[in-house]
């Protein structure tokens, strides 16, 4: 009896698997024919406006990488402040707010930086954008840092102050060492994550036809691209879709394998 | 003559009523090794833990008592339980190192290891770091083991090396008292045998207790021995009387395994 309801649940998993993995792989295989199909290396010289991507996969990275310049020192700080310093019920407030962060709709993020960095200048523009994505990685950040510094063996920081080190040098000379590996796959998966968002960018820094790095204008975005050109009538524009849809697919694909290959590497 | 003089010692942690040690008085002999044994919560380790307030880490704990600490230089003793600044306990923690249970190597290389310490202590000249990292691990025993690969992380030493290692960080700042809290418990004989010669060899240097579950440990390698049940000291003398003549029952009944 015991073997057989034990058969029955290793066949349930094995079906579920199947059925999350097949879906996975259906879109990816998709992606691959339709993409691949569309892909030539001129979409890499041209901009939008001329039936090219430069300008969008520039402008996406753009974006991602200035919002990550504010979203990982602000995350990893807030991150050492309620793992390290923060006793009682502020450190436990902000960490039950970034957990609810993380799960906010992006959409809502988007909304809500539209109405204060959109509304009042008159237009979409890239900080807009920048301020939106970093608001969705901020959450992250945070709660990878502080489930990371978790990790760290309280040995580990008596250690550094049995050898006469103040608090702040443990964290940083040991503390945070001991962690890197950890917090650096969380960064980039966070990264990867805002790489390939489209909400929170949809109505604030939209998109724009031609190479633009000007950040007051409406920047360039590939996916924000992606849902304009899907929507178009002409086969043209929906090919085109398609082939951003597998090269961001592509990037997002390479920046996780790079976290991963962090962590089994440093291990 | 006694390095540090524990006074009517008594320790609370914080959010609890009662006390984990209650009027605690020891003194800790100078370049002796002295043991602190008993039964598992008998409050050893809160003890060894006071002596270099560690337990400051986690804040609401309540101390009272003396512990008093001989300043080497001027001969005079001070009572450790009445430092309040950051610098005083750095202080303090340079002259009152501590060995963990499990080895606490830091993700750095061995060098830097053994270096860290010193380097917190202001010491920036780069032949004296080197100097003083190497009579350290010579002086830890670990020096031929691991002196063509300083610049490898000490992350692939042994446990037993590691906790070697462990030592020497400890020994390169010359501290009065090394604090030893059951080193050798995550440890194969081998290395535990390695451990404890080189704990009676440090005694030429410094002042040493020591905390063990291990009771042929501590017969074997301590000077003094005190035995804790519950909170309380319940006896203090040299280590061969513990061990053949103890005066209270309940140390006679530990030391031959009736309870604990």
């Amino acid at each position: 009896m015991r073997l057989q309801i034990n058969k029955l649940f290793l066949a349930l998993s094995i079906l579920s698997a199947l059925i999350g993995l097949g879906f996975l792989g259906w879109i990816l295989v998709t992606l691959f024919i339709k993409g691949v199909s569309s892909l030539h290396f001129t979409l890499f010289l041209n901009d939008l406006v001329d039936g090219g991507l430069r300008n969008l996969i520039v402008g996406q990275l753009v974006l991602a990488l200035l919002a990550a310049l504010i979203g990982i020192p602000l995350g990893m700080i807030a991150g050492i402040y309620i793992r390290e310093y923060g006793h009682g019920k502020y450190a436990n407030l902000i960490r039950d707010l970034s957990d609810i962060m993380v799960s906010a709709p992006s959409i809502v993020i988007g909304a809500f930086v539209y109405s204060f960095a959109v509304a009042p200048f008159g237009g979409a523009n890239g900080f807009a954008g920048i301020i939106a994505l970093s608001i969705m990685m901020i959450p992250i950040i945070i709660n990878t840092t502080d489930s990371m510094l978790s990790l760290v063996p309280k040995e580990l920081r008596e250690a550094g102050m049995a050898l006469g080190a103040s608090k702040y040098r443990v964290i940083l000379d040991v503390v945070i060492k001991a962690a890197k590996v950890g917090i650096m796959t969380g960064v980039l998966l966070a990264f990867a994550r805002i790489a390939g968002e489209t909400a929170p960018l949809l109505f604030t820094s939209e998109t724009s036809n031609y190479f633009n790095l000007d950040l007051t204008e409406s920047f360039p975005s590939l996916t924000v691209s992606i849902y304009n050109l899907a929507n178009e009538p002409e086969k043209s524009s929906r090919d085109l879709a398609w082939a951003a849809s597998f090269i961001l697919t592509v990037m997002v694909l390479l920046i996780n394998l790079a976290g991963r290959y962090l962590t089994r590497n440093k291990k | 003559m006694p390095v540090m003089k524990i006074k009517n010692f008594s320790f609370t942690y914080a959010g609890v009523e009662a006390p984990s040690l209650k009027n605690i008085t020891l003194p800790i002999e100078k370049n002796q090794i002295t043991a602190l044994i008993g039964p598992s919560g008998c409050g050893k380790s809160t003890l060894l833990r006071s002596m270099n307030r560690i337990h400051d880490l986690y804040p609401g704990n309540k101390y009272d008592g003396k512990i008093n600490l001989l300043d080497l230089e001027t001969g005079k003793y001070n009572n450790i339980l009445a430092i309040k600044k950051e610098n005083e306990f750095i202080q303090l923690r340079q002259q009152v190192g501590m060995i963990f249970q499990k080895p606490t190597p830091f993700p750095m290389s061995i060098f830097d290891n053994v270096a860290y310490g010193l380097k917190i202590a202001g010491i920036k000249n780069k032949t004296e770091l080197s100097d003083r990292v190497e009579a350290s691990l010579k002086g830890s025993a670990l020096w031929k083991e691991v002196h063509d690969r300083l610049g490898k992380s000490a992350m692939g030493l042994s446990g037993g090396q590691q906790q070697r290692l462990c030592i020497a960080r400890a020994v390169a700042v010359k501290p009065e008292v090394l604090l030893f809290d059951e080193p050798t418990s995550a440890l194969d004989p081998i290395s535990t045998g390695a451990i404890e010669e080189l704990i009676v060899e440090l005694k030429k240097d410094v002042s040493i207790a020591i905390v063990t579950h291990n009771m042929q440990q501590a017969s074997r390698i301590s000077d003094y021995t005190a035995f804790m049940y519950l909170g309380d000291l319940i006896e203090y003398d040299k280590t061969e009387n513990i061990f053949l003549n103890p005066k209270e029952k309940r140390t006679e009944d530990y030391i031959t395994g009736r309870f604990g």
